[in-house]
């Protein structure tokens, strides 16, 4: 199993990163490199054996259900590289098509 | 002034709670040596000089009016730069978390400064915490201090560095898949990589959830017993805290390690594992079993799945924790975009250094439809049949040694065209983060080219006081961790 630069172009835009043809070029390998060692994964069997997402057990820890103070809008929106104080919010580009 | 920054952190602390050394004179003098030091080692990222000095006048006021400092009073730590500290730039060493300053700090940094630590800075490290060399890092080159033309390891390179180099007596890091123990190998200190979920990863960005730990570099065992008692025990804000009370470590000072069973896993010294490495793991075996150890050989049969269940894990789980980095919240943003999807994919493409794309890259076609079995729940499986050859192997004994890597540190340079290669030299560290259990690296011994040596102990689940107990044993026996490199 290889990868073809297109498909690399593929995976990058499901990864939301808008691969340049250099990097194309330069990628595809060095992922085949890397999926031919996960190749070897499929000599092990692993016929009944489960799946561990964690370590150690996962348990939910209930807490007292006191209210705690959230950090403040101003301090959040501090940290957007473009917002809006008046409304409040982030700003992003348009998403629904439309008049601007 | 010198004098200061060859102590321990044990020796500072008592000297602060004791009232015989300030709190600021120590800041001071690790402040000078970060000065004098540090445009040769590249460690640092953000020297925090001005909060560092307030928070040592803190605990000498304290001292002042008699009440305790803290088990760390006045020491200095450096903190590797993907824990989130308030107020002070965290930037996980990538242009995508440019002017990224967060507004909370770390439960780890929490405790610390409760504990009347002084956070002295941040250290570099390869973007979020992914490669093996620090030379990832968008931000800067971190130098072995032990040779200048070698790499101190990675993903912690710069905390490994400071503290090899005496810049701070304690610096954290955090190990996901060898990113502590590795580097403290290369820097000829120890690292500890506590069990999955004795520390808190509240305010650790995240990279691969199930398997990112944060653990500390120091010296001395002592030093590495003390801090480990501040960060471990149980945080409601981390979903995947052991609720476990943090355990007592000093009191392992004696290094009586007579009848221990100390296991040699085969598998680990397979093919790549260089002829010199594989002598110091002999010569430390020989000195336990002269301390009183019983040694056996053990088979841990799928280590050789290790690497390839490994970089479908991590990078599946980093592909949709850095899903958040899509220019909208925090970080950095790509100018003149014009739909959302072009906003995430440009920024993203401009923020990202190569091997992080590469990883979410991998970790996006293991996930994705058609693969998802074939890749991700295979490794998932494995990573099970893994963790059994732990669980079997400590049947039979306390205590593995390992390698901690497969050579001693390489050149600048020598792997960044060669991933493979690169990841290669986690070889030895990837299981213990995929089965949750601890590991540290200890100092032992130095190559023909004067490169440290380190061996890596790995034992049960929460067994990390057995683990410093060894320790001990070893380096109260050889003393290697008190070399230090001339600079």
């Amino acid at each position: 199993m290889a990868l073809s630069p297109d498909e690399v172009r593929k995976v990058g835009s499901l990864a939301r990163l808008a691969l340049t043809d250099d990097e194309v070029e330069h990628l595809t390998p060095q992922l085949n490199d890397l999926l031919a060692q996960f190749e070897r994964l499929q000599a092990v069997d692993t016929t009944g054996v489960p799946a561990m997402s964690h370590a150690v057990p996962v348990v939910a820890y209930l807490r007292e259900d006191v209210v705690v103070p959230s950090l403040p809008k101003s301090v959040v929106l501090a940290m957007g590289p473009e917002v809006d104080e008046l409304l409040g919010g982030f700003v992003v580009p348009q998403v629904l098509a439309g008049d601007a | 002034m010198s004098d200061i920054t060859n102590l321990s952190a044990t020796e500072i602390a008592a000297a602060v709670r004791g009232g015989t050394l300030s709190a600021a004179a120590v800041t001071d003098a690790f402040l000078a040596r970060i000065a004098a030091v540090d445009p040769q080692v590249g460690a640092f990222l953000t020297v925090t000089a001005d909060a560092a000095r307030s928070a040592a006048a803190a605990v000498d006021a304290k001292v002042a009016a008699g009440t305790d400092p803290g088990k760390l009073a006045g020491v200095p730590i450096a903190i590797k730069d993907n824990m989130c500290t308030r107020g002070v730039a965290t930037t996980c060493a990538s242009k995508i978390l440019d002017g990224f300053i967060p507004p909370y700090d770390a439960t780890v940094i929490t405790r610390l400064q409760d504990a009347g630590a002084i956070i002295i800075g941040k250290t570099n490290l390869d973007e979020f915490a992914m490669g093996s060399s620090s030379e990832n890092s968008a931000l800067g080159v971190t130098r072995n201090p032990w040779d200048l033309t070698k790499v101190p390891g990675g993903s912690s390179g710069g905390s490994a560095a400071a503290v090899a180099a005496r810049l701070v007596p304690i610096s954290l890091g955090s190990d996901t898949g060898g990113s502590i123990r590795q580097p403290a190998a290369f820097c000829g200190t120890l690292g500890l990589k506590p069990t999955y979920g004795r520390v808190s990863r509240f305010g650790l960005v995240a990279f691969a959830s199930s398997l990112d730990q944060i653990g500390p570099f120091a010296n001395t065992v002592d030093d590495i017993a003390l801090v480990m008692e501040v960060l471990s025990g149980h945080d409601p804000k981390d979903s995947t805290s052991l609720p476990i009370d943090a355990p007592e470590l000093m009191d392992t000072s004696n290094g009586d390690i007579k009848g221990l069973r100390v296991g040699i896993p085969d598998e680990y010294f397979a093919d790549g594992i260089s002829e010199p490495v594989r002598a110091a793991v002999m010569q430390v075996v020989d000195k336990l079993v002269e301390l009183g150890a019983v040694v056996s050989h053990v088979s841990m049969p799928h280590t050789e799945y290790t690497l390839p269940a490994y970089y479908i894990v991590a990078p599946a789980e980093a592909s949709s924790n850095l899903a958040r980095y899509d220019g909208v919240r925090y970080g950095n943003r790509a100018p003149k975009t014009l739909s959302h999807s072009d906003l995430a994919e440009k920024t993203r493409e401009q923020g990202f250094g190569p091997e992080v794309k590469r990883r979410i890259l991998i970790g996006t076609y293991a996930l994705s439809a058609g693969y998802y079995d074939a890749f991700y729940h295979k490794a998932m499986q494995v990573r099970t049949l893994i963790q059994q050859d732990f669980v079997k192997a400590f049947e039979q004994v306390d205590v593995l040694i390992t390698p901690t890597t497969p050579t001693t540190a390489f050149g600048i340079g020598e792997k960044s065209d060669d991933p493979l290669a690169m990841k290669l030299s986690d070889i030895c560290t990837l299981s213990a983060n995929l089965a949750g259990v601890p590991g540290i690296s200890i100092p032992a011994g130095f190559d023909d080219a004067g490169l440290p040596f380190g061996v890596q102990l790995l034992g049960p689940a929460l067994s990390e006081a057995m683990l410093l107990k060894v320790s001990r044993a070893y380096l109260d026996a050889t003393h290697w961790n008190e070399q230090a490199p001339a600079l």
